[in-house]
């Protein structure tokens, strides 16, 4: 017994305040990205070849936009682009309520405004997701897992994992919708009461991320689900999926 | 005649080298090694346009040398499995890609449903026949795909007396996202971020085995010493941080809250430090062919060394407390049980190999960049083979990461980013390269056909070798042990998959 007392006494209270404070992550962490609008060189498009995950197109003005939805965050356009239009941030919070808000075209982006007052009424203080890996590598899933340790202590805001559909208010999904899970995905959305959420976790659920285009995978939820919160990158940092929880109930 | 050939690992070599045997000598020189301490590495079929052939890929714990040989089939190919239990899975493989009819074996089923090219009809998986106990009392439990906590999907099926368990049949495929096709459709760069996904919890084991690949291909020049070192940093922190995960994990399924709550917490720690080296948590972006994606100097490995210090001393604590609590050790001890004979057997790698007793290691036996110096104590689980010595090898293996890690960081000086590769692909060439990630041995295998091109890429990860195991574990078990025995293991459903 004493020596489990000591060893709580060592690990000490370790729950991070946040959102009355920000986290400070690494100083390589890649946030979202932003773009100037001036000075793109025209018949380039160093950025978008070097995308792995084809996440670049070019505006008809002939300037880079990216999709965050199936961007990886690995900045290869970033040291592509000899203009410097591509700067990703430090700024973790880019989970969005529209999938279209995750096209980034210059400075502006407009983060989750939450759901409805109905549903934030009934939510806002306790919310009971389900989670359903279709897919997923097991980046994301460990980024959700995370999020109940004491660092997040995810249970202080009243939102929780939870084992059955059934006790379930919304459904958190990682993977790309793998053609073998999307049966399952669709039986455990019906087995959700009504009203429900679903949140897509990750460019493989937003868009099918790397594995877009694969016939063994559904390119992500957006044909399959009705999408409540878009929480983007490969994988999303804990502290993203955290404050686009936190948004989608207005909590933050 | 030779019977095969024997090669370095991450060599490469020219694909008419590798001796083609009749299925007889095939077969009895696969038995034959495999009463030598080797193990099958891999074995996979090469389509071709005049014959089909089936490579083996054979290693040895004890020497660093692999051997390859190869066997042409037609329609038909005798089974292995009956006199080499580990062909089993990559048969059940070669038969659901290929078509290949292998007869005799003894389950021949498909491992990972997957759609078939062509052919429209929905594939419904985990439904199949599955072994039966039949008799009074008898009963059978289903459980998944969707599983109670935050976790990939697989189907296990139990064959229950009471609450022991008789049989228990695992079926995967939930997670195939086709990764080895998509492979060869696709360019370099992008291939680089997928093997990076292909388990996206051994981000470095594979990445490394893809990198090293590229390499011997393209004939690029091995990673400067200085690059050696981060991507065995990495690597040690990627072992550290899951062996953390799962001992909290293991304390959890025990009801132990304390180290759970701990290890779940310096879990993060440990990949937050391998954020510090490149941004990410998992090590994404941080190999690449020739070397590392990031410029790394001093104060970063200072920062990483800091960063080890608080964490050993927090490990140290909460990890404790499981060997001095009598109520986690004797749940942990005689669970889950695999024999030394039966690892051999069906050829079990990693953790769970070592906690069985079995002397193998990758780092050690076919020591690749840093790991050529530094080697790894290798752990010994003395023959347990219970949940208690799977639990035991992880800690001593991750007192050693942080053992490789300082001694590797205290030769470091500074690294640049390597340089994009330009060059072109051998042609009709094998190359093979294994590394040890934190489950066990991880063996990616490439082919260029004539034009240099990539004709065939193989992966296969620790979990594709590891799954009977638990299915093994759980014989004569209380079911209530399923999710602790499970979690001993902790293997890959994606990069079993793939």
């Amino acid at each position: 017994m004493l020596h489990i007392l000591k060893a709580r006494l060592h690990q000490k209270y370790r729950t991070f305040p946040f959102p009355q404070q920000q986290p400070v992550l690494s100083q390589r962490y890649t946030g979202r990205p932003i773009i100037k609008t001036e000075g793109c060189v025209p018949d380039c498009s160093a950025c978008a070849a070097v995308c792995p995950a084809g996440a670049i197109s070019r505006s008809n003005e002939g300037r880079p936009i990216i999709d965050l939805g199936r961007c990886i965050l690995c900045r290869a356009c970033e040291s592509a682009c000899t203009a410097g239009l591509i700067n990703f941030s430090s700024e973790f919070s880019m989970s969005v309520s529209k999938r279209e808000d995750l096209i980034v075209k210059n400075d502006q982006f407009r983060v989750s405004d939450g759901l409805t007052d109905e549903l934030k009424s009934l939510f806002g203080h306790s919310l009971k997701l389900r989670q359903v890996s279709a897919g997923g590598c097991n980046a994301c899933e460990a980024d959700c897992n995370v999020l109940s340790t004491p660092t997040f202590d995810l249970a202080r805001f009243g939102i929780q994992f939870v084992a059955s559909p059934r006790h379930a208010d919304g459904l958190l999904v990682t993977g790309p919708v793998t053609q073998n899970m999307k049966l399952a995905l669709l039986k455990t959305y019906d087995a959700l009461p009504s009203p429900k959420i679903v949140i897509a976790t990750g460019a493989c659920a937003i868009s099918g991320g790397l594995f877009r285009g694969n016939p063994e995978v559904n390119n992500g939820l957006s044909d399959i689900l009705p999408v409540d919160l878009y929480i983007p990158g490969c994988p999303p940092n804990p502290w993203t999926i955290l404050d686009g929880m936190l948004r989608l109930l207005g909590r933050i | 005649m030779k019977k095969h050939l024997k090669m370095q690992n991450s060599a490469c070599v020219n694909l008419a080298d590798v001796p083609v045997v009749d299925n007889q000598q095939f077969k009895d020189h696969l038995v034959e090694l495999s009463s030598r301490n080797c193990r099958l590495s891999a074995l996979f079929v090469l389509p071709g346009t005049h014959q089909n052939l089936i490579y083996a890929v054979v290693s040895n714990d004890e020497s660093a040398a692999l051997k390859l040989l190869a066997t042409p089939y037609q329609n038909e190919f005798a089974s292995l499995t009956p006199d080499l239990p580990q062909a089993h899975w990559f048969e059940r493989e070669m038969h659901e890609i290929h078509g290949v009819n292998i007869t005799g074996h003894p389950w021949l089923k498909p491992i990972r449903f997957q759609p078939k090219t062509g052919d429209n009809t929905e594939i419904l998986p985990g439904v199949t026949n599955y072994f039966e106990v039949t008799g009074e009392e008898i009963h059978e439990v289903a459980v998944g795909p969707v599983h109670a906590g935050i976790i990939e999907p697989g189907h296990f099926r139990f064959q229950c007396h009471g609450e022991k368990v008789m049989h228990l049949e695992i079926e995967l495929g939930y997670q195939h996202r086709g990764i080895e096709k998509a492979m060869l459709r696709n360019h370099p760069h992008q291939n680089l971020r997928l093997v990076e996904v292909i388990a996206g919890d051994t981000t470095i084991a594979h990445a490394t085995a893809y990198a090293m690949l590229i390499e011997s291909l393209y004939g690029i020049d091995k990673p400067d010493k200085n690059a050696e070192l981060i991507r065995a940093v990495a690597l040690e922190l990627e072992r550290m941080a899951n062996h953390t995960g799962d001992l909290g994990a293991l304390a959890g399924d025990v009801g132990f809250l304390p180290t759970s709550a701990y290890c779940g917490r310096i879990r993060g720690d440990i990949l937050n430090t391998t954020a510090v080296i490149c941004g990410n948590r998992f090590g994404r972006g941080l190999i690449r062919p020739g070397g590392i994606g990031c410029i790394v100097d001093r104060s970063i490995a200072d920062i990483v060394l800091e960063r080890l210090v608080a964490i050993e001393a927090d490990l140290k604590s909460a990890v404790k407390l499981l060997w001095d609590t009598p109520s986690v050790v004797a749940r942990f001890e005689e669970t889950g049980t695999v024999s030394h004979e039966d690892a051999i057997a069906i050829g079990l790698v990693g953790p769970a190999a070592r906690a069985c007793g079995l002397r193998t290691d990758i780092r050690y036996s076919h020591p690749w960049g840093a790991y050529a110096v530094h080697q790894p104590e290798l752990v010994d689980g003395r023959k347990r083979g219970d949940v208690y010595g799977r639990a035991i090898v992880r800690w001593l293996e991750l007192l050693d990461s942080l053992r490789l890690i300082r001694i590797m960081l205290a030769e470091f000086t500074d690294v640049s980013t390597a340089s994009p590769v330009l060059t072109k692909a051998a042609p009709d060439s094998i190359s093979v390269v294994l590394t040890e990630g934190w489950r066990g041995e991880v063996c990616h295998v490439a082919i260029t056909d004539s034009a240099g091109n990539l004709a065939s890429y193989k992966i296969v990860d620790p979990s594709f070798h590891n799954w009977f195991g638990l299915a093994l574990a759980l014989r004569n078990q209380e079911i209530s042990d399923f999710p602790l025995c499970n979690k001993s293991f902790n293997l890959s459903y994606c990069g079993h998959d793939l």
